[in-house]
């Protein structure tokens, strides 16, 4: 087990340093970080000093190896358009992003699982193929316009809930929560539907494609031909079959949720990652941008490794050598 | 010629084609869609971009069945007076120029890197599959956004302006072509195996002639899903960027331009400089998803 | 044969398969008995509708085959209109089943154990503890070594003969009266088949069960099966003691198959063969399924289609066999 999660996070470093040296790339060489941050009027000499301080003289990689022990340590440098710490800015606006990312995955996870083994077992009825055209129109509607259309009706026609910012929250040491106070919590309503609804669909359609195949598989024929109760077949041996290639979707999935956080965060004014990311892009703010990119990587990779330990709970044809004794 | 059509009439496809009446109507309204965009200049009631023909007095006028409504505006006038219907017409025109440009763009780099991938095989093989894994998972609307966010940052903001359009063809089509890649890289690994490449192979045909002559036309079939498919994704994505206000210039408004123009209004009540092109946008994307579904289903019997 | 009430009777059976281009029958007038603790061999080429007649028997049709026509008794009363739910208490309590490859019928997520445990809890009046007992004794029973460790072991864990003893252990656990055995021993290595035969013909006397064995391998019925069916084309062709059909077949098409079959006891050149191919089930001629291939085809043959008929020993639906046909 524990030899298991070391030789995933091995496999994981490569994947991180490609990315490091992407967004040290991006850093480098694109636009001149050195004007940027002298701004207008600066001597030869200035600029000559500015250059040794950031250590633009040394070669590739030791610059490279530079700022990956900076990354490390979480230092980014400084953002151009704000001149505060880029580290500073993502942990303020984390926990925005987060609670929203979370809200939406578990409304997600909730409702689509169950859609999606619904439509699975009773493909023809009638509730199966209205799920099957909404989860269409899901995929097809652009997550912006879901924001809008939801803002438009609960927001401006009716008046029920908030259309941007989270509303009252609460400072938990270094974390501020939007789940303490009721202004916060209806604040999350809206953006969470938003960032959920295409996951949501995209599970429904996995789990469903899932189900139809384990179906057909001879355990669970046998299973029916043992006389099993329906309850049993399907849930306890069907569903948990799916489990495998559902898991790994979704976790990669989740993840895209929070990279998804762009949109809807753009749409509902949420200060989080997200909205941080996109109005850095609009002024080329390098640093904040190969932050993020940095940012996103590694929650790919956590994902991949819960992932990775999920299979190991669910499938025991993976956990080699711990067996009793088998061939 | 007329026999051609009557081989198309008899064949598979047309009769699976008629026998859904979904995949006929999205057929009919991504017809409609597609002419409207084409034919902007000649059929669109107003020409949006001509500042002399527009006037502020007719700023906000509600679609036409409202009190209020104009009868010159069906579907209503924006902030500057400009016909929603025509700006529509012509920010379709966008939207499907950007959609159609970077998925043939995602389609000629795919399909090259797929072949050589699949054809070539070992060291280039496993890298270029290696890229393709690390891209899939991020979102592509990420990529675009960072290859956007670079060009932003490596170029002058006049030159940008200039080139926008190009650099969001780019960038959507340089965040989807893995998915060509992987199609074309297995169809070419089990057509590569069969004996008349083995054969062509051992007369001594060049390499190049070999993946162009006989595997690309194997491999046609399942590209054209996935372009189909892929079609109404990166109309999504252009509208997505263009909402963020990162993507198509603005002298150029596309759907997604529109929709982020009129999204400062909703709350003033002006919902239709909004909901109109967003219900053009839906209509689009969800007829061609749904005829790329339709194909995929009628080239490959075998899937449910 | 037997002089008791059949458990199993199935009458003029018929399965359809609605599909696009028109209904395709797969079972057409299949009729045979089933005593209490016989073995019925079933043979035939694949797609004879073998399986397709066990999967009818055990109301776990593919969909959207369906029984058409005909009735399918169990100790005398009818279970082939029976609800899924009052089907579902037969299966694995009354009516067991194995099929052809073990490798796929346990499901891979959970220990034998559990699926053992839950078959019996299902049907039988005992907690869980209790059916964890009879688990162990029901691998021992079925000859796994170690049972009360290996009673926790996953399927991947057991080789393929093993596993298929696992399969016989879940289909007996609930003393089932008919068992139903799908080719069960198609899929495992030659030199485990004997072993894995041997069992469940032990296990079979034993319990005084009765069984359903389709097989295509000749030499497994000949030494398991009391009575053996021989179907062609989706119909019974004929039925009758082993013995008889083994040795003296009637029906050209039976004559055919066991001249196919490599002797044991003397040396021979070449084996026969029988010419063709058996039709598509949206092929099937007119008159009798076999008379393309017969060698002894004549006209009648060519029109109508022969029922089972007093062939001797055996039953056999041949015109050879129509005491008419001597009149006339």
């Amino acid at each position: 087990m524990f030899a298991f999660i070391v030789n995933r996070i091995l496999q994981a470093i490569p994947v991180m340093l490609t990315v490091a040296l992407i967004s040290f790339a991006m850093f480098a060489y694109v636009g001149d970080p050195v004007a940027i941050m002298l701004g207008q009027d600066f001597t030869e000499a200035q600029r000559a000093a500015l250059v040794r301080d950031l250590g633009l003289d040394q070669p590739f990689w030791v610059q490279f190896a530079e700022f990956v022990a900076n990354a490390v340590q979480g230092q980014f440098g400084l953002s151009y358009r704000l001149s505060r710490p880029v580290a500073e800015l993502i942990a303020e606006r984390a926990p925005a992003t987060l609670e929203l990312a979370f809200c939406a995955a578990t409304l997600a996870l909730l409702i689509g699982v169950p859609m999606g083994v619904y439509t699975g077992l009773y493909r023809n009825s009638w509730l199966s193929r209205f799920f099957l055209t909404f989860s269409l129109i899901g995929v097809s509607l652009p997550t912006f316009l879901i924001g809008i259309l939801l803002i438009l009706c609960f927001a401006v026609w009716l008046g029920w809930l908030p259309s941007f910012g989270r509303g009252d929250t609460v400072q938990l040491g270094w974390w501020s929560t939007g789940f303490l106070t009721w202004s916060g919590i209806k604040a999350l309503i809206l953006p969470s539907i938003t960032l959920g609804l295409f996951q949501l669909t995209l599970i429904m359609r996995l789990v469903r494609a899932e189900m139809l195949e384990v179906l057909r598989t001879d355990y669970i024929k046998f299973a029916r031909a043992r006389g099993l109760p329906n309850r049993a077949v399907h849930f306890g041996h069907a569903l948990k079959n799916t489990l495998v290639p559902v898991i790994t979707i979704v976790g990669l999935q989740l993840g895209a949720i929070i990279a998804f956080a762009i949109v809807t965060e753009t749409v509902f004014q949420w200060p989080g990652m997200g909205l941080l990311f996109i109005q850095s892009v609009g002024v080329a703010d390098i640093p904040v941008m190969s932050a993020y990119l940095m940012l996103i990587a590694l929650v790919f990779v956590t994902i991949n490794l819960i992932v990775d330990l999920l299979y190991y709970a669910v499938d025991p044809r993976l956990r080699i050598g711990r067996g009793k004794g088998g061939h | 010629m007329a026999a051609a059509v009557k081989r198309f009439l008899d064949s598979d496809l047309w009769w699976s084609f008629r026998r859904s009446p979904v995949t006929v109507a999205s057929a009919i309204v991504a017809a409609i869609c597609i002419i409207g965009a084409v034919l902007a200049p000649l059929i669109a009631p107003h020409n949006p971009f001509d500042l002399a023909s527009l006037n502020l007095i007719d700023a906000f006028k509600p679609p036409i069945w409202t009190e209020e409504g104009a009868p010159e505006y069906l579907l209503g006038t924006d902030d500057q007076g400009r016909d929603v219907l025509s700006a529509i017409m012509y920010g379709a025109r966008v939207s499907l120029l950007v959609g159609l440009s970077a998925t043939i763009f995602a389609t000629l780099l795919g399909v090259t890197l797929g072949l050589i991938a699949g054809y070539v095989g070992g060291a280039v093989d496993s890298l270029l599959m290696r890229i393709c894994d690390i891209q899939l998972t991020l979102p592509s609307i990420l990529v675009a956004l960072l290859v956007d966010g670079v060009v932003r940052a490596a170029v002058p903001r006049e030159v940008h302006d200039q080139i926008a359009l190009f650099v969001v063809i780019f960038a959507i089509g340089i965040s989807e072509w893995p998915k060509f890649a992987r199609t074309v890289r297995g169809s070419t690994l089990v057509e590569r195996n069969k004996e008349y490449v083995q054969a062509a192979r051992v007369i001594g045909v060049p390499k190049v002639r070999i993946m162009a002559s006989h595997v690309l036309p194997n491999v046609i079939g399942p590209v054209l899903v996935v372009a189909t498919l892929n079609l109404g994704l990166a109309i999504l994505s252009e509208a997505t960027l263009s909402f963020l206000g990162v993507g198509v210039p603005p002298t150029q408004p596309s759907l997604g331009t529109l929709i982020r123009i009129g999204n400062d209004f909703l709350f003033s009540g002006e919902w239709w400089i909004t909901i109109f092109p967003g219900i053009a946008l839906i209509a689009m994307v969800l007829s061609v998803n749904l005829l790329g579904d339709w194909l995929r289903d009628a080239l490959n019997p075998k899937l449910r | 044969m037997s002089n008791t009430a059949p458990l199993l009777q199935v009458r003029n059976l018929r399965v359809e398969f609605p599909t696009r281009r028109g209904t395709l029958v797969a079972l057409d007038d299949v009729s045979f008995d089933i005593s209490p603790g016989e073995v019925l061999g079933v043979v035939g080429e694949s797609g004879a509708g073998k399986s397709m007649t066990g999967a009818a028997i055990i109301g776990l049709l593919e969909p959207p085959g369906r029984i058409a026509k005909g009735e399918i008794l169990f100790d005398g009363k009818r279970i082939d209109n029976l609800r899924y739910e009052q089907m579902r208490r037969i299966r694995g309590k009354d009516i067991g089943a194995i099929f052809q490859d073990p490798l796929t019928t346990l499901n891979p997520l959970y220990t034998v154990g559990r699926q053992l445990v839950e078959t019996m809890t299902t049907h039988l009046p005992i907690g869980p503890g209790e059916a964890r007992k009879r688990a162990i004794g029901w691998l021992e029973m079925v000859g796994i070594p170690a049972a009360a460790q290996r009673i926790d072991s996953y399927p991947h864990e057991f080789s393929g003969g093993m596993r298929q003893r696992v399969v016989i252990a879940l289909a007996l656990c609930a003393e089932p009266r008919l068992i139903v055995a799908d080719e069960p021993t198609t899929a495992l290595d030659v030199s485990i088949q004997a072993q894995v035969i041997a069992l469940l013909k032990t296990l079979a006397r034993e319990k005084g069960t009765a069984m359903m064995l389709v097989t295509h391998d000749m030499g497994v019925i000949a030494e398991t099966a009391d009575r053996v069916a021989v179907m062609y084309a989706g119909r019974v062709a004929e039925i009758g003691p082993v013995r008889e059909v083994v040795k003296h077949a009637n029906h050209p098409y039976s004559v055919g198959l066991m001249a196919s079959i490599p002797p044991l006891d003397r040396r021979v050149e070449r084996l026969a063969q029988i010419d063709g191919a058996m039709p598509r089930l949206s092929a099937i001629p007119q008159g009798c399924a076999y008379n393309p291939r017969c060698p002894q085809v004549f006209d009648k043959c060519r029109v109508l289609r022969p029922d089972l008929i007093n062939a001797g020993t055996t039953r056999a639906a041949c015109w050879l066999f129509d005491t008419e046909l001597a009149d006339g």
